[in-house]
């Protein structure tokens, strides 16, 4: 079974605090971490795809106006938290799903302490439908 | 490639990779020869026509390939007098004419290999689709729509299990046979279930799956033809794909066989998964496959919905239902049954009853059954309400889509109660 895997970064203190604050030596550490799951991921015969999304500075939103040209809303500056990346994974059971979560939400911040993300989990939906 | 070339060989893949297991042992190196053997006779064959013996020159090429890898192995460990041992002789590797039940062997070994209960399922659903299907990883991958390196990875991985665990390359002995053989048919079964599914655009390759697992149980069904559950779950497969041209919609949304074209089933199938299954239950030995083959068999025979012999069906949900010991999803089916012959209320009180056992909990298909059901005892407030919550735990796109659909009906009906 499928599952995708959402990532959600803080986004109080991005810029203040966030990942471009690190120290060099925990930044590399925290992309040595995502590497590295990515290479255990596939090794496992589990990966379908996976990738990390730029900054939310960028981010915008958009709504069909009446004539169906694009209205863009954004960026966000008072959301809490934004989607940083997100994999695809598929898993022999939901627990194995969780397990990889809680692997990504304890990816190594400053000083090397676990972030703690929020990882939102969402099976796919890819399961064959039964007779009605 | 050849249609007729890509059958004979996905046909004689298993037994190629049997006789390569009987003379070198190694799983994994032997699989990847047998596969490199079979591309090059799916490139060689087409332009230099077939040649007079296709197994034999399978296992020729896959011997090569495999006396090749070793001797650059013990090339690289300086150990050439070793490799004196490896060298083939064909005329070894090729069975005597009188060998043919040691070649029948070989396949049943490797399907009890591949499906070995030391691998998570969807290992050996992979690892059975490649070293008895013949299929490449890169079909199987597509198949699953992941990545074809996930699934390489997922065949390594498989491989490498079967070693780790000292799986043997025999038949299980008469002690362990019938649990073995249990979960050879499992894993057939679920490959069949992979690909029974929406037959609309992006979906249609992985009908595939369906007729790789109907073909790969009617091998089963050749070497073991008296077992009466592997006739019981060729039957089963057939009697259900049979239905497939009907089951869907133009845009791959479902039919619900009371609504379904019954001119379209096929009626080949039809008769084959009949003829079978009437042959096998008067044998005794009556198991779950059979007996779900029965269910299926009554369906398929009824001329129109209507027509359907429900009390039939009940009472063989019945004995399948004690012979499981009350797993709760023939319960669901039982209920159905028991509303379609009794009543919606004799169906509702039994949904009831699995309600307080607790293991369908939060399960889409307990609220589609109740909302069929409601419908049925013209409760449609309580049906539609059902159906949203079926919709909404669904994981299965035309599934969601069809119990949105009555929900909407029921909620548009201008006759609500």
């Amino acid at each position: 079974m499928k599952y995708m895997l959402m990532m959600h970064a803080p986004k109080a203190g991005w810029t203040t605090a966030g990942i471009g604050t690190w120290p060099p030596a925990d930044l590399h550490a925290h992309i040595q971490f995502m590497m590295d799951l990515n290479k255990k991921l596939k090794a496992s015969g589990e990966f379908v795809d996976a990738q990390g999304l730029a900054g939310p500075e960028q981010a915008k939103s958009i709504r069909a106006r009446k004539d169906g040209t694009p209205d863009t809303d954004g960026p966000f500056a008072e959301a809490k938290e934004f989607l940083a990346g997100f994999w695809i994974l598929d898993v022999d059971s939901t627990e194995r799903a969780y397990q990889i979560a809680a692997q990504i939400s304890a990816a190594p911040g400053k000083g090397g302490v676990p972030l703690n993300m929020p990882v939102e989990v969402r099976q796919v939906m890819s399961a064959p439908p039964v007779d009605m | 490639m050849d249609l007729a070339i890509e059958h004979l060989l996905r046909e004689l893949a298993p037994q190629v990779l049997g006789a390569m297991m009987r003379r070198f042992g190694d799983f994994a190196a032997a699989e990847d020869a047998v596969q490199e053997a079979l591309l090059a006779a799916a490139l060689q064959w087409p332009r230099e026509g077939r040649p007079d013996n296709p197994r034999g020159w399978l296992i020729h090429v896959a011997a090569r390939r495999m006396t090749d890898q070793a001797r650059s192995d013990f090339a690289r460990r300086q150990r050439e007098a070793f490799v004196f041992l490896y060298e083939v002789a064909d005329e070894a590797l090729e069975p005597a004419p009188q060998d043919a039940h040691a070649e029948q062997d070989d396949t049943l070994a490797l399907l009890f290999m591949c499906c070995h209960p030391a691998l998570t399922p969807s290992s050996a659903i992979a690892l059975t689709l490649r070293a008895v299907g013949g299929l490449t990883t890169a079909e199987i991958a597509s198949a699953f729509l992941v990545p074809e390196a996930t699934m390489a990875q997922r065949i390594s991985r498989a491989k490498k299990s079967i070693k780790s665990s000292c799986v043997p390359f025999t038949l299980p002995d008469e002690a362990e046979r019938e649990q073995r053989l249990a979960a050879v048919l499992h894993v057939l079964y679920l490959i069949f279930n992979e690909g029974y599914t929406s037959s609309a655009g992006e979906e249609l390759h992985r009908a595939e799956l369906s007729n790789e697992a109907i073909r790969l149980t009617r091998a089963v069904h050749h070497l073991l033809p008296r077992d009466g559950e592997v006739a019981g779950l060729l039957a089963l497969l057939l009697l259900t794909d049979a239905r497939r041209p009907a089951r869907c919609g133009p845009n791959g949304e479902l039919i619900p066989l009371k609504e379904q074209d019954r001119s379209s089933w096929d009626q080949v199938s039809i008769s084959e998964g009949i003829a079978l299954i009437s042959a096998t239950l008067p044998r005794g030995s009556i198991g779950a496959y059979q007996l779900q083959a029965a269910i299926a068999a009554v369906h398929d025979e009824a001329p129109s919905a209507n027509d359907t012999d429900w009390a039939q069906i009940h009472a063989l949900y019945s004995v399948l239902l004690r012979m499981s010991g009350n797993n709760p999803m023939i319960a669901l089916n039982h209920a159905v049954a028991a509303a379609m012959t009794h009543g919606p209320q004799a169906g509702l009180d039994l949904l009831d009853a699995l309600d307080a056992d607790g293991r369908l909990a939060g399960h889409h298909r307990l609220d589609a059954v109740r909302a069929h059901l409601l419908e049925m005892a013209c409760d449609r407030r309580a049906a539609e309400v059902c159906y949203l919550s079926a919709a909404s735990k669904t994981a299965s796109v035309p599934e969601r889509n069809y119990l949105a659909t009555q929900a909407a009906r029921l909620a548009n009906d201008p006759v609500k109660p």
